[in-house]
């Protein structure tokens, strides 16, 4: 019998499928109790300024998307490098404006595929890049010039980047033009997403190094995004989302600073990535509010004062948890109405997620109607014709006041804790977020909370209709192994010691920058496994802190 | 209703392989935890070896596997053999995650006792539970 056929709770019985819907909660769901109605008077003090101008509430540029639209830069990677090209040459041909690249575990978490610990993974859920023969394969006809490549990678981020690097420098593309992000937010790792592998401190030294070198290198290259999205996928508030983030931020600011980096030029370069869910105008406040909290808090504890170091730039991903594996043809709708909460809310690049996200890695078809989502509301919608359009409206600057006022609260609890590397290394953030994730279950199980075709309005026989199955090549974890084997053999074994030898050397000295090394290391061919390894064996490895 | 279902129950909650995402593990020690049953979570990152370990260590009931990175058949199965070679096949495993429907008869067949789905409500996982265990 299949174990789905046993009879569920709330999935359970007719009569519970057909029950009535409570009337739409008067708070959000971050609890901001709404009036019914907002007078003037509620947002007479708000600081809407002006577009393009500091704390930058409407918009980081005066014309909003008149000069340029967001970026549609669609998530995609699976199994080896050759069938992830082949999928990025897809989209590239159907209009998508950047790459994005996901990595499986084993290279995220600094195994190589020939590690017992990657068996069974290689490939899942991103394309394997143990070394930069994969690299070069990933980017085969793709001029890295041309267009910017982001990259969801965070514990091995400075080896990707430093392999990104040197595959621009095989194929004669100046560092200088090189765009692109690299996620790199280690902090949001120990909390949500768990590719860590270094201790908290050691590993925020990585993410400087990495930081400092790329605005040497490739000023045009984002070397952080700092990430939300995690946070709030695990369960956490929009309110939340947004304070974890800035809290994680400043983090950065302050690392960065005492490395004796200027805040008025590294903090240009400093890019964000969040959620977005299905509360529309809590969203839309979320990112106005962020963008202005972002900007005053910078002005007020770090002294900036360029205005392009206050700019909040961020992307965004639509979909994730907001997304359900019941009737997934929905999440088609649920997609486009996050879509345009992003846009309205100024989203400097979108992400908007296949409607079977939830349970499988997209097909071709889905993966080309969630594209497409973006370009109707881009190009039909209207809905980017003029900069922050709901501007001056008084339920939104209402609620971007409150919103403000909320994630304030949630950086200084954190401030009051006493950071948060210490808060993380404590398990306060993690206890935090499983008992906030575990009271929305509950909530969500009790019918308070409601989700179309998972709680309520079930059972049109549309639950059985998944569309077409992705099937995942099932020869790729061998394929990958084989030919990290025959790299192996032709690469020059004394150049591959040479260069770890030096890493690590230059791991144990903290005033060094291990960014030329990890480059080099990348050239002879090391594996990331080997990288790693040698700066494991100085750094150590993060103890997690196993606490309900 | 009984408000300690899985009183006097041992039940470990582990994640095997790379897979981070931990929210929905953490969730469900914590209703296992308030239904009554005494509950281990490994913490990230485990093999089925160390997993099948800490289950014939602890002496548990039953061991819950969360699996979102797509690894479920793999995992599962080794987990299954790793817990047989400890002589401690009765130990029951049930699993969580991000399970495509399609790999549901096939985990079953590998061993598992439920497969539970985000879609579920937590009480009607523990009555699962409990009557598996029973």
């Amino acid at each position: 019998m299949n174990a789905r056929d046993e009879p569920t709770g709330a999935t359970g019985s007719a009569a519970e499928r057909r029950r009535t819907p409570p009337p739409p909660s008067h708070a959000t769901p971050s609890g901001i109790e709404v009036p019914t109605v907002v007078t003037p008077d509620m947002c007479a003090g708000s600081a809407v300024g002006r577009p393009g101008q500091p704390p930058f509430t409407r918009s980081i540029f005066a014309d909003g998307y008149r000069g340029r639209l967001w970026t549609f830069r669609q998530y995609s990677g699976f199994g080896s490098a050759e069938e992830t090209n082949a999928r990025y040459r897809f989209l590239l041909q159907q209009g998508t404006t950047g790459l994005s690249v996901a990595l499986d575990l084993p290279t995220q978490c600094g195994f190589d595929p020939d590690d017992p610990m990657s068996a069974g993974e290689i490939g899942k859920v991103g394309v394997s890049l143990a070394t930069i023969a994969e690299a070069e394969l990933l980017f085969r006809d793709i001029d890295l010039g041309s267009i910017s490549t982001s990259f969801t990678i965070n514990g091995t981020a400075a080896i990707i980047y430093a392999m990104y690097l040197a595959v621009a420098d095989r194929t004669g593309v100046p560092r200088s033009k090189l765009t692109g992000t690299i996620q790199n937010d280690i902090l949001k790792e120990y909390v949500a997403r768990g590719t860590w592998i270094f201790p908290v401190r050691p590993s925020m030294r990585l993410v400087a190094d990495s930081i400092l070198y790329s605005n040497r290198e490739t000023p045009r290259f984002n070397p952080i995004s700092i990430a939300g999205a995690h946070v709030r996928d695990a369960g956490c508030t929009a309110v939340e989302e947004m304070g974890y983030t800035l809290a994680n931020g400043l983090a950065y600011v302050r690392e960065l600073s005492s490395r004796g980096a200027d805040p008025n030029n590294f903090a240009q370069r400093l890019s964000f990535f969040f959620y977005v869910h299905m509360d529309l105008f809590e969203e839309v406040a979320k990112f106005r509010a962020g963008r202005r909290l972002w900007a005053r808090l910078l002005a007020e504890r770090h002294g900036v004062t360029d205005p392009r170091a206050l700019m909040f730039r961020f992307g965004v991903v639509c979909g994730g948890s907001s997304l359900t594996a019941a009737q997934p043809y929905s999440n088609v709708v649920r997609v486009a109405v996050e879509n345009v909460a992003a846009v309205l809310g100024g989203a400097q690049s979108i992400f908007t997620c296949a409607y079977d996200e939830a349970f499988q890695i997209p097909t071709e078809f889905s993966a080309e109607l969630a594209l497409r989502t973006q370009q109707i509301i881009a190009y039909e919608s209207g809905v980017a014709r003029t900069v922050d359009p709901l501007g001056g409206s008084y339920y939104v600057e209402w609620l971007t006041d409150r919103m403000e006022e909320e994630i304030r609260k949630v950086i200084d609890d954190l401030d009051r804790y006493g950071g948060v590397e210490r808060a993380i290394e404590d398990g306060y953030v993690q206890s935090r977020i499983a008992q906030r994730a575990y009271a929305r279950k509950r909530g969500r199980d009790a019918g308070e909370e409601v989700v179309v075709g998972q709680n309520y309005f079930r059972g049109s026989g549309q639950d059985d209709d998944f569309g077409e199955i992705f099937h995942m090549n099932a020869d790729t974890g061998r394929r990958v192994c084989a030919r990290l084997r025959d790299v192996r053999a032709a690469r020059n074994e004394g150049d591959v010691q040479r260069y770890l030898d030096r890493l690590a050397v230059a791991a144990q000295q903290s005033g060094e920058n291990v960014m030329p090394y990890l480059v080099d290391c990348c050239h002879a061919y090391a594996t990331v496994g080997e990288m790693v390894a040698r700066l494991k064996g100085h750094w150590g490895e993060f103890r997690e802190p196993v606490r309900l | 209703m009984n408000v300690h279902p899985l009183a006097g129950k041992r039940i470990l909650i582990a994640k095997p392989g790379l897979d981070g995402h931990d929210a929905g593990a953490k969730v469900v020690a914590i209703a296992l935890r308030d239904a009554g049953a005494d509950v281990i979570y490994t913490g990230l990152r485990k093999s089925p070896e160390y997993i099948a370990r800490v289950a014939v260590d602890e002496d548990v009931h039953a061991v819950g596997l969360s699996i979102l990175s797509g690894s479920h058949n793999e995992l599962v199965a080794a987990t299954v053999a790793a817990l047989r070679e400890l002589e401690a096949g009765n130990v029951k495993i049930f699993v969580g995650g991000t399970i495509p429907r399609q790999d549901v008869p096939q985990l079953v067949a590998a061993g598992a006792s439920g497969i539970f789905s985000a879609d579920e409500t937590l009480d009607a996982m523990i009555e699962r539970i409990r009557a598996a265990l029973a």
